[in-house]
């Protein structure tokens, strides 16, 4: 038995404590052998190279347009704020996209729009193979002898390489946002702005932000892939179970974006 | 031939099966029948491998699933077809694209002999100029139709269906009924059918397994379940007025 029945006083205490921590092991466990699953037993080739591009299409291209979006405007909050807050004569009106710059590239692309995309990617994930799971597709994959985890999880990880280049696009377009920002709104000029976006430049930045993507992008298919396969229920719990993928995905991102950045740039 | 000895399944402290023994015959339709909760769709999961059982073996043809590694239980597999309660047709796929999904996965044939094969089958099934809807844009009839063409696409030895007409109307379930027992008699395979549906069981039930409480009550053919004496067939089998003026009838004739 995993929990074995226990009285008083350290009742409250393992009811409280130990089973949470326990529930959460075996959640870490089952991702982690799931994880091995989905590199085991590979697709036919032709079969899997026709469901990769259907991600990249699925995954990458449409979700391009919100990327664009809310880097566009992201860039340009992160300008206007850096602005008006800059009130000091010496400090050089350049820090403006300097300060855009690092915030963009070092912390606006990759994280913020990670998380986003955890709300959009994971949550089709997640119904999808929730769905497939409900509907017991699933189960008529494994029946026919189909990995199921390598048919429905590999191409999504595969796609997600491509991750990298969607945020070089969230890059380029909050420094585009910020810039047009600053410009337009009479806060910077296009000279001053660019001298601060050369300023001080470390491509290591780039490159750690992009490990950085890496990882992210493996979390956002895997982690909602994992409460999509792994759902009980019907219909109802399909949605339920996209709400709690967006949440643990999105916790996952943070910590590992603390650790990343301790490790990378500590 | 399916030899089941002492299966035993359990989920936390609920004993779902409790030391189940049967065995399935080629060539003929066997029916597991019982009350919602009796353990049927554990059994057929378990023959089927996506439950593993803690205690007791089911042997295809000499094969001790339990005993294959992950290899040989991927070929078994490949010899099982299966319908599932509610079809399980990929949705994103059409007609043709669903049936010819494991000649895609496990065959090496060519566009053109995967076509042959996809049409032969689904003309198998009365089911033709549906090659390009999607299963959301058929009725549940036809859904069954899609998923039984799918099952038996790649020949497969062994048929297992999860309530195969539940949700249609009388006569479709009765033309359902019918095709399984065909495609069992024609290509003379193992058919096992998990059912609570009385007129399937008079239709096609060649041999009946009656669980009860995760137990095997009671098994036989359907002329035996008219005989029986078990309060717990009866009980269940002769539930509607219906069946118990045809069971009357019957034994009318036959004194």
């Amino acid at each position: 038995m995993l929990f074995p029945p226990i009285q008083g006083e350290l009742c409250y205490f393992y009811a409280t404590t130990i089973i949470p921590l326990m529930t959460y092991l075996s959640a870490i466990g089952s991702y982690s052998i799931m994880v091995k699953e989905v590199f085991k037993k590979p697709t036919k080739w032709p079969i899997m190279k026709s469901l990769i591009f259907k991600e990249i299409d699925e995954l990458i291209f449409n979700s391009l347009g919100i990327i664009v979006f809310i880097s566009l405007f992201i860039g340009g909050v992160v300008t206007i704020q850096t602005a008006l807050n800059l009130e000091n004569p010496l400090i050089p009106v350049s820090l403006i996209g300097f300060a855009t710059r690092q915030s963009v590239v070092l912390e606006f692309a990759p994280t913020f729009t990670s998380i986003i995309m955890a709300g959009k990617v994971g949550s089709y994930i997640t119904s999808s193979i929730g769905t497939m799971r409900v509907t017991e597709q699933i189960d008529a994959l494994e029946v026919m002898g189909v990995n199921s985890l390598n048919y429905l999880v590999f191409p999504k990880i595969i796609a997600m390489l491509l991750y990298p280049f969607a945020i070089a696009i969230a890059m380029y377009m909050g420094i585009l946002g910020g810039w047009m920002a600053g410009v337009w709104g009479n806060f910077t000029s296009s000279a001053d702005f660019i001298e601060g976006l050369q300023m001080d430049f470390d491509p290591y930045h780039v490159t750690y932000s992009f490990i950085k993507t890496l990882v992210f992008a493996f979390v956002i298919a895997t982690v909602p892939s994992y409460h999509g396969y792994f759902m009980k229920g019907g219909a109802l719990d399909v949605g339920k179970a996209s709400t709690t993928s967006f949440v643990w995905t999105s916790v996952v991102i943070i910590i590992l974006n603390f650790i990343l950045t301790q490790l990378l740039l500590g | 031939m399916i030899i089941v000895e002492n299966l035993h399944k359990s989920f936390g402290e609920d004993h779902i099966l409790k030391g189940i023994s049967t065995s399935f015959e080629k060539g003929k339709t066997s029916l597991v029948i019982g009350q919602s909760g009796s353990g049927k769709t554990v059994f057929i999961k378990c023959l089927l491998g996506l439950i593993t059982p803690e205690e007791g073996t089911i042997d295809f043809d000499g094969k001790i699933y339990s005993q294959l590694n992950s290899n040989e239980k991927r070929e078994l597999r490949q010899e099982i077809g299966m319908v599932f309660q509610g079809s399980a047709l990929f949705d994103s796929m059409t007609v043709e694209g669903n049936v010819m999904f494991p000649l895609n996965m496990f065959t090496q044939q060519s566009q053109s002999e995967k076509e042959d094969r996809v049409n032969f089958v689904l003309k198998r099934v009365n089911l033709v100029d549906a090659h390009h809807k999607y299963p959301a844009e058929l009725s549940g009839g036809m859904q069954k139709r899609v998923a039984i063409a799918r099952a038996i696409v790649m020949n497969p030895k062994y048929l297992f269906c999860d309530e195969p007409n539940s949700g249609l109307d009388p006569k479709t379930a009765i033309l359902i009924d019918n095709l399984i027992q065909e495609i069992t008699k024609e290509y003379d395979i193992i058919t096992v059918i998990n059912s609570h549906d009385m007129n399937s069981v008079m239709e096609i039930g060649e041999k009946i397994v009656f669980l009860q409480h995760g137990e095997k009550a009671w098994e036989g053919t359907k002329e035996d379940i008219f005989k029986t004496d078990n309060e717990a067939v009866t009980s269940f089998v002769y539930s509607s007025e219906l069946f118990k003026k045809v069971r009357q009838m019957y034994l009318e004739e036959r004194t």
